[in-house]
């Protein structure tokens, strides 16, 4: 690609809409956010109580359940808010996770080659061929569904993504003058990895890492929605969505709102990720 | 040529066996299949337990195992499922052509959308045609699919009465499992299409063909479509892994009646054989479909084989 072209590409979107695409992300992140933040504090009983006399209220019009209430008349948006910390949880968590490792991993990877190389890009091909939903059906099967064991499984899959993308990003950087210089006046390995190359590589990192946290809320609510994922019991978006299929045919609402959380959130992430690319990846390595 | 052939072959072998290692190794640690065989039985005595075992080859080490599952698998024999005792490649010789079929219709309408889609938005690069399909394809990637298929079994079926909610009966219960995957793929394509044809159209061809007065569709899609059809066709196969991967999720929201639901039902039985063999023939599969979409690729583009 020619670098005129790589300009008009990077161009593509005017400043109002990539303001828009920020606005609208920081708000739909920061409301959740809030949301689950304080959820404690305006619903103590965290959606748990149960009212058998106000059984599957339909929504907006009840003034104490404005979202309903599901089969064992637990309020819908109190169990919604609750729900969040599972999910906010684990797309923080498994991706703080999987970067730690992917990004250690890929630096050593792409920086001495040879044979640590070789096994970071077979692991790579190995992940590729098993789908995130396979390997957790066969682990799941085994050891049971859990928080910490979705978060586990997360980690296990993904940090070959940021390992990848790390060791491209380490193998151009080398031949850069900066980095040249740097290990010819003697610059350690560990100080070179550290404080030349890493900040370098920072951008497209937090770009993967914010789409992520959006993926991985995706992830754990599949699993938990078809029963391998957190406990039922818990209050979970999945989960949620789950029983709320049951009710379909008499109680839409159950299966309504937790899915709009769950996108409401996702798309906030993605919005900000893809502005983030935009300013931090402007080449567009995180892209595919 | 020869080299890079052997060389993405080898891997594809190693990947291969990894993956059926792994899988096996993991199977391997849910305990101990004849004491699962036998519960609820009354009256089973050590010695019955040690006759199954003998019997399914579980006291053999793990490797000797291991061995008889590859050879099992070339001879395409999986044993018998622990429920009923049907053979496993029975059960999968069932439901595979419904998980591929629904594989091929979703892709093919992910394509039909993603493609004139894509172009558009590439074209109208920063116009707001340009911004609505990037929205909506973030927003596309944003809620999950099986959320999708709940949404519309709730509109098409319960509300309007217009399409089975489940099961598998003939086109019409085709359509809901198809297009919510179809949706979802064209989300992530979309951009891969309008990034591919951005490059494509800054091409001098392009701008030939503009000048000696060709219609704008004959030079989208006669000379700007096909210069990025190679890259295009690698990137949707390299998503065969992804597609799979929601079609599992997809089938159990509609009772849809493919390997995704036989692995369901296997996890809940605890049905190891079946389990197994289901992982173990998507993931050849998947490799199977890179494998080839990879060689494809090397033999059109000689770039590609120095890597």
């Amino acid at each position: 690609m020619s670098r005129t072209s790589d300009k008009t590409q990077r161009k593509g979107a005017p400043t109002h809409f990539r303001t828009l695409e920020f606005t609208l992300g920081l708000l739909f992140v920061g409301v959740m956010g809030l949301a689950v933040l304080f959820s404690g504090i305006v619903f103590p009983d965290g959606g748990e109580k149960i009212d058998l006399t106000a059984r599957l209220l339909p929504p907006f019009t009840h003034g104490t359940h404005s979202l309903g209430t599901d089969p064992l008349g637990r309020d819908v948006l109190a169990r919604i808010v609750t729900g969040g910390k599972i999910s906010l949880e684990v797309g923080l968590l498994s991706v703080a996770g999987a970067v730690t490792v992917g990004v250690v991993v890929g630096m050593m990877s792409g920086y001495y080659r040879g044979l640590c190389d070789m096994i970071v890009m077979r692991l790579v091909d190995i992940q590729l061929a098993l789908p995130f939903i396979l390997l957790a059906i066969t682990v799941i099967a085994i050891f049971g569904g859990s928080l910490s064991h979705t978060i586990i499984l997360l980690i296990v899959s993904q940090w070959v993504q940021y390992a990848r993308l790390v060791r491209g990003l380490v193998i151009a950087l080398r031949e850069r003058d900066f980095i040249q210089q740097a290990q010819a006046i003697g610059v350690g390995d560990v100080k070179l990895l550290f404080s030349h190359l890493l900040p370098n590589l920072i951008g497209p990192v937090i770009v993967l890492m914010t789409l992520n946290i959006a993926n991985n809320i995706l992830l754990e609510s599949s699993l938990t929605f078809l029963g391998l994922g957190i406990d039922p019991t818990i209050p979970s978006w999945g989960g949620m969505l789950a029983q709320g299929r049951t009710y379909l045919q008499n109680a839409w609402w159950i299966a309504v709102f937790p899915g709009l959380a769950i996108m409401v959130t996702v798309l906030g992430f993605n919005l900000l990720g893809d502005w983030l690319r935009d300013r931090l990846d402007p080449t567009g390595t995180t892209l595919r | 040529m020869a080299g890079f052939l052997l060389k993405r072959l080898l891997q594809a072998l190693f990947v291969m066996v990894a993956v059926t290692l792994i899988v096996a190794f993991a199977i391997r640690l849910t305990g101990d299949p004849a004491l699962m065989l036998t519960q609820g039985s009354a009256a089973v005595t050590e010695a019955d337990l040690e006759r199954i075992r003998e019997a399914l080859g579980l006291n053999q080490p793990f490797f000797v195992q291991y061995l008889s599952f590859l050879r099992g698998l070339v001879s395409l024999d999986f044993g018998r499922s622990f429920i009923g005792g049907t053979p496993v490649s029975q059960l999968i010789a069932k439901a595979l052509p419904a998980t591929l079929s629904l594989a091929l219709s979703s892709m093919l309408i992910a394509i039909a959308l993603s493609v004139p889609l894509g172009i558009k938005a590439a074209v109208a690069r920063g116009k707001w045609a340009d911004q609505l399909i990037r929205i909506c394809s973030l927003a596309g990637l944003s809620f999950p699919n099986f959320w999708l298929a709940t949404m519309m079994v709730l509109v098409f079926s319960i509300t309007l009465g217009w399409l089975p909610p489940s099961g598998m009966s003939g086109f019409s219960s085709l359509i809901m499992p198809a297009v919510t995957m179809g949706v979802i793929l064209t989300a992530t394509n979309v951009r891969l299409v309008r990034t591919a044809m951005l490059e494509t159209l800054q091409a001098q061809y392009i701008m030939v063909a503009r000048a000696k007065g060709l219609g704008e569709r004959a030079v989208l899609y006669k000379h700007g479509l096909r210069n990025c059809a190679i890259p295009l066709i690698t990137w949707f196969g390299l998503q065969f892994g992804a597609l799979i991967g929601g079609i599992v999720v997809v089938e159990r929201v509609f009772n849809w009646p493919g390997l995704g639901t036989l692995a369901f039902d296997a996890v809940a039985a605890r049905d190891y054989p079946v389990l197994q063999a289901v992982i173990t023939v998507l993931s050849l599969l998947i490799i199977a479909v890179n494998l080839v979409v990879d060689i494809a690729y090397g033999l059109i583009d000689p770039r590609v084989r120095v890597r």
